[in-house]
């Protein structure tokens, strides 16, 4: 591989953890109501990479998954569908067919997630069979055990490896920000990421306790914008697990309007990963719609 | 010099925390010598949709446990109230009773937890049937819990009120919001405190205090709410939760509102059935009559 392509790796600055906190702090105590809130809530809606990633999956709940993506909620059908559906490679086939010419997106997981505990030719492999089952975009794990050993290089170009193996398919890198330490180290996988070629960083699989934070994608979101100045290149961001409710997932978009601007406000550049947060959003919509506060009694299961 | 009183700063009861109202709020309800008894939380609606939430979440939990556990959980109420009357009693005191009053509705209290921890599993013994019916099926209808109820309290009453309350809702496997009486809030809350020690899981029992006014709109039209039970005296409140109620059809009653807390007859199971519903299952048998049963 042509590793001239690459810029260097440079040395990541130290994060000031105190001072995210406190950043933090500030985009919580945002009040965000009216038709402010009903735009955010939509904007959500449209980022939203819904999710299935269970080991019990079948091809009927990946249907089911696939119409709730088309029509989120039968009585408000002029809301934006979502960005993507996340599957299993074994069912992007399935994902792909229900959603052709909808405009959403089939993005798979790959290269042994959750643990990415294998040899890279079978990660390889892994991605290649999602892509050619039709995915559009491929969520790869890094090997962590490799990071905490100090084997930057291998992760370095296990990432670059992966993209070049995705080929049109538009690749997410998911650091799982809970194995990997403090917000140095979360920092540093960044860049790596970042410079390997990642079209998308994401925190975490959803697989482990520790899931998406705010301080985590704070972190992240300003590797992106160091990455941006210096290149012009705009890298995407992906927070996912442990997002389940509408306020939160406002949140994150008030702190990526003040870190990375307008721009990055699409589903383009940013998605969430949830399965749960959809319906809380859903709630909140029809909270200010009809003003009463809502059940999920009378919203689908998902 | 005198000493300057340190007055009780009383925080809500949510999902088995205490945490202030999120709106900041608060008011100081007064003794009959006009001087403030205490600091009260004033809860905003956001509390109650709070409440719904810990509220929901807990329905599973609790209606999922053994009736007879629900008893035991009941009867230590009643065991916490007992070790700490002499608190609510002194309580009872401060917001106008009578000693004598004071003494009488602490020992009402303890024993409408008592009465209620008896009914936790024999109330689907009375109101339950076997129904006969003309096909090969055992058929048989019992009563279970509806989910998150929300209570207003009477104004009199500051112990009694919401124990008459909690007490035949939870008894069934329902999850509770109490909201406490406005000018006499005080013992809601040292019960709360009681309730947390007792077994009682987290979101099983939730207690706002405020303006029962200010809060009825969104308790009835809230989605979430299975059912309301209004003990309040206002008929005009009453007549707009009957509207706000359609929304999702939820139950509301005011069952007992025509009596006393202190009368003797408001005791009965009937005030535990008005917050459950009838399952009614077709259990599929071998041919009908072939047992002799009339069934």
């Amino acid at each position: 591989m042509d590793k001239h392509k690459f810029l260097e790796l440079p040395k990541s600055p130290p994060v000031d953890q105190v001072g995210v906190g406190d950043r933090i702090n500030r985009v919580q105590s945002r009040s965000i109501k009216k038709s402010t809130k009903m735009e955010g809530l939509e904007m959500v809606l449209s980022m939203i990479d819904l999710t299935t990633l269970e080991g019990q999956d079948t091809v009927n709940k990946v249907r089911q998954l696939c119409a709730k993506a088309k029509r989120l909620h039968e009585p408000y059908p002029d809301l934006p569908a979502v960005a993507a559906v996340c599957v299993y490679p074994s069912m992007v086939a399935v994902a792909k067919k229900e959603l052709k010419n909808t405009g959403i997106n089939v993005a798979s997981v790959a290269t042994a997630f959750p643990s990415g505990q294998t040899l890279l030719d079978i990660k390889l492999d892994d991605v290649r069979f999602a892509v050619d089952s039709g995915a559009d975009e491929i969520d790869m794990v890094i090997s962590r055990g490799k990071f905490l050993q100090g084997e930057y290089n291998y992760v370095f170009d296990e990432i670059a490896a992966v993209k070049e193996a995705c080929n049109k398919a538009r690749l997410k890198v998911i650091l799982e920000t809970g194995e990997i330490g403090n917000l140095d180290s979360i920092r540093k996988a960044s860049d790596i990421a970042i410079y390997a070629g990642a079209d998308f960083i994401k925190t975490s699989t959803g697989k482990i306790g520790k899931a998406a934070t705010l301080p985590v994608t704070c972190v992240m979101l300003e590797a992106i914008r160091d990455y941006y100045f210096k290149t012009g290149t705009q890298v995407g961001m992906k927070p996912a697990g442990g997002i389940s409710n509408a306020k939160l997932a406002l949140q994150y978009l008030v702190l990526v309007k003040e870190t990375l601007g307008d721009a990055w406000l699409d589903k383009q550049w940013f998605r969430f990963g949830a399965s749960s947060l959809a319906n809380d959003v859903l709630k909140q919509i029809a909270k200010q719609k009809s003003g009463s506060y809502q059940s999920g009694d009378y919203f689908s299961i998902d | 010099m005198g000493r300057l009183k340190v007055l009780k700063t009383y925080k809500l009861y949510i999902g088995g925390a205490f945490p202030r109202t999120e709106s900041g709020r608060y008011y100081q309800p007064k003794a009959e010598d006009e001087k403030p008894m205490a600091n009260m939380c004033l809860a905003s609606r956001k509390d109650f949709r709070n409440s719904v939430v810990a509220a929901r979440k807990a329905v599973a939990g609790w209606s999922g446990r053994t009736a007879y556990n629900r008893s035991q959980i009941l009867y230590r109420i009643a065991e916490m109230l007992e070790n700490n009357r002499a608190h609510f009693e002194e309580e009872l005191i401060l917001q106008g009773s009578s000693k004598e009053e004071a003494t009488a509705e602490v020992d009402a209290s303890i024993d409408r937890w008592v009465y209620y921890a008896g009914w936790c599993d024999k109330y689907t013994q009375i109101f339950g049937s076997v129904n006969p019916v003309a096909s090969s099926h055992f058929n048989f209808s019992t009563l279970e819990a509806m989910g998150v109820v929300a209570g207003i309290c009477p104004e009199d009453h500051a112990l009694l009120g919401p124990t008459s309350i909690l007490a035949p809702i939870i008894a069934s496997g329902n999850t509770a919001i109490v909201v406490a009486s406005k000018s006499r809030p005080l013992s809601s809350i040292s019960l709360a405190e009681v309730l947390n020690n007792s077994d009682v899981p987290g979101g099983v029992i939730n207690i706002l205090t405020g303006d029962a006014q200010e809060l009825l709109p969104h308790i009835g039209a809230h989605m979430d709410v299975n059912a309301v039970w209004y003990l309040g005296n206002d008929a005009a409140a009453w007549k707009q939760l009957q509207v706000d109620a359609a929304g999702n059809l939820k139950r509301i009653s005011d069952i007992n509102s025509d009596k006393g807390l202190m009368d003797a007859g408001w005791e009965t199971p009937y005030v535990l059935k008005a917050f459950t519903e009838v399952k009614t299952t077709w259990h599929p048998i071998e041919v009908i009559g072939a047992s002799g049963s009339g069934y």
